[in-house]
């Protein structure tokens, strides 16, 4: 069967699992952002704990397998008394993981920023949060959209892996569709245009924005 | 300028993913015709031949000249398919066994077998691109697949049933007791179990994990209050795990059966007859004691019986055929074991 009309014909199956997807992978990259700026300060802070911290963070985060990560939340968090839905659990552990790598990123971005920014921020006064939060981020965010765009596209498709804890995207509908209908290779199709259509109009949103805060230099 | 590059290249990207999916249809049902029309002309021949049938049919041969059968099986699948050191271990492994031996005759079926993992998803695919020859993977026969694939079978009947924590402290009995907003139900996406279970109950919360085991899990935590698939393999995580029970009837009928390539009709007939043969022999008996039969009595081997196929076996067998009974599939089965057919040495030669 053709998959477009195959995409049609089960089309609320499929766009109820996308909404999904989309909520949950767009919160996960909102608080993963604010992850990687606060692991990013950690690591270039002059505190040593802080620091420790963060590399340790960033290292536990960026060599644990995303699937085990999922299963220890999921499953092994309810043992300590703690029990999330798939979905939440899936937005905090994508917010911890793609925020490890941002951290990264961003402090890739803060390291490009001339040393003299900084230099000439203190030299006016500022102390180190301000100095930090005014001048060098700023800088160092505008550096680094390109690769944010990345992971953003990394995170979108890491997102998927809510489904082995349970979470219901649209290809879990696939999944679902190939089952019923013996077609499996047009109903994971059908799942495969939301994505592309998706993650090249994100790609186009990061692009722009790159050329509206490049600066020359 | 760079912009606009871009979006061609998206929309070019686009276009080019939309033709390969459309392009991978045809090309599919192409070959699925050609198969079809190559198994019918052997039967045809076949026919005319007047002798040419069971394992000497020239669909038969071909496997046989193979050398290796390629069987796609479950290898996460409790007592029917699971992947040991040892080899694939389980129900549908023996029958893979039994019926290779049937080919081959030569005593060491395992020789002649390359299992190959088959996951729910990949059954038809696996079928349809030839990468293997059977699929003996807990696989339901039902009308949407037999449209893509064939069945033989089915050798072994089961169905769909509901695990509680034990005690069952909600009294859930049927699926009607799970069909409220407050109690939440357990399968594996993408399955036929699923499926069944929405349709009686509508309403209900569901949770789908990727593997049975997870909603055990899930279970011991609390969180799910009752999880629904075969009651073959519930059977078989009461076993491993413990702390849960089967409780209610059987809501569904599940006929495994094993897929073959759409249109090899020999292979079909063939398979049909082997099934009934070992069944017949007490080796159908044998296989489900040392599996399934840990968890689970033996019960009655089910009638072949493919309601999507109008011929069941080859000519000149001496199997019972259900429609020939003309009664219902248990009627017919009971007959088949109070008197087991005069020819079966035979049907075995």
């Amino acid at each position: 069967m053709n998959p477009i009309t195959f995409l049609i014909d089960n089309w609320d199956l499929y766009i109820d699992g996308f909404i999904r997807l989309f909520r949950a992978a767009n919160l996960a990259f909102v608080f993963a952002m604010v992850v990687g700026v606060v692991i990013a300060s950690f690591r270039v802070s002059p505190i040593r704990p802080l620091q420790r911290f963060a590399a340790f963070y960033v290292t536990v985060f960026r060599n644990t397998p995303l699937l085990i990560i999922f299963f220890l939340f999921f499953f092994g968090l309810p043992k300590l008394g703690f029990t999330f839905t798939p979905f939440v659990s899936t937005v905090i552990v994508m917010s911890l993981y793609t925020g490890a790598y941002l951290g990264e990123t961003v402090r890739s971005g803060i390291n490009s920023v001339d040393s003299g920014q900084a230099e000439a921020a203190r030299a006016i006064g500022l102390n180190f949060r301000e100095v930090l939060g005014t001048v060098v981020i700023p800088q160092a965010l505008r550096t680094v959209v390109g690769p944010i765009g990345n992971l953003y596209i990394a995170n979108a498709k890491n997102t998927v892996i809510g489904t082995t804890i349970g979470l219901f995207v649209e290809t879990t509908a696939a999944q679902r569709l190939a089952n019923s209908t013996g077609q499996p290779i047009a109903a994971f199709a059908g799942a495969a245009i939301f994505f592309v259509v998706w993650l090249l109009i994100a790609a186009q949103v990061f692009t722009s924005i790159e050329q509206r805060v490049a600066f020359k230099r | 300028m760079q912009t606009r590059r871009l979006r061609v290249l998206g929309l070019v990207m686009i276009l080019m993913l939309l033709l390969a999916a459309c392009g991978g249809g045809g090309e599919e049902a192409e070959e699925g015709g050609d198969t079809g029309s190559e198994a019918a002309a052997g039967a045809s021949e076949g026919d005319e031949g007047g002798g040419t049938v069971g394992v000497d049919a020239e669909g038969v041969q071909a496997l046989k000249e193979q050398g290796t059968i390629r069987i796609g099986v479950k290898y996460d699948q409790p007592l029917f398919g699971v992947n040991t050191p040892g080899g694939v271990e389980g129900f549908d492994a023996e029958i893979a066994k039994l019926m290779v031996e049937g080919i081959f005759q030569d005593g060491d079926p395992e020789s002649h077998i390359e299992f190959t993992e088959a996951v729910s998803a990949n059954r038809e695919p696996f079928l349809q691109n030839d990468e293997v020859d059977m699929v003996i993977a807990t696989y339901t026969m039902n009308e949407e697949r037999d449209q893509v694939v064939d069945f033989a079978g089915p050798y072994y009947t089961t169905g769909q049933q509901l695990m509680v924590p034990e005690g069952n402290p909600e009294g859930i009995q049927a699926p009607e007791d799970l069909n409220t907003g407050d109690l939440s139900t357990c399968s594996v996406e993408g399955s036929t179990s699923l499926q069944n279970f929405q349709e009686l109950a509508p309403d209900a919360e569901t949770i789908t994990f990727d593997t049975y085991t997870k909603c055990a899990e899930a279970m011991n935590d609390g969180r799910v209050d009752a999880t629904t698939t075969d009651g073959a393999i519930l059977y078989g995580l009461v076993d491993e795990i413990g702390g849960f029970e089967v409780v209610g009837e059987e809501f569904s009928d599940e006929p495994y059966g094993i897929g073959i390539p759409d249109g090899a009709t020999d292979v079909r007939l063939y398979l049909n007859e082997r099934i009934c043969q070992i069944q017949e022999s007490g080796e159908w008996d044998q296989a489900f004691e040392d599996t399934v039969g840990v968890v689970s009595d033996t019960p009655e081997p089910p009638t072949i019986d493919p309601a999507f196929g109008d011929q069941v076996f080859p000519e000149g067998s001496e199997c019972p055929q259900a429609s020939e009974t003309g009664g219902t599939s248990s009627e017919a089965a009971s007959e088949m074991t109070s008197e087991p057919a005069a020819g079966t040495s035979e049907a075995a030669s």
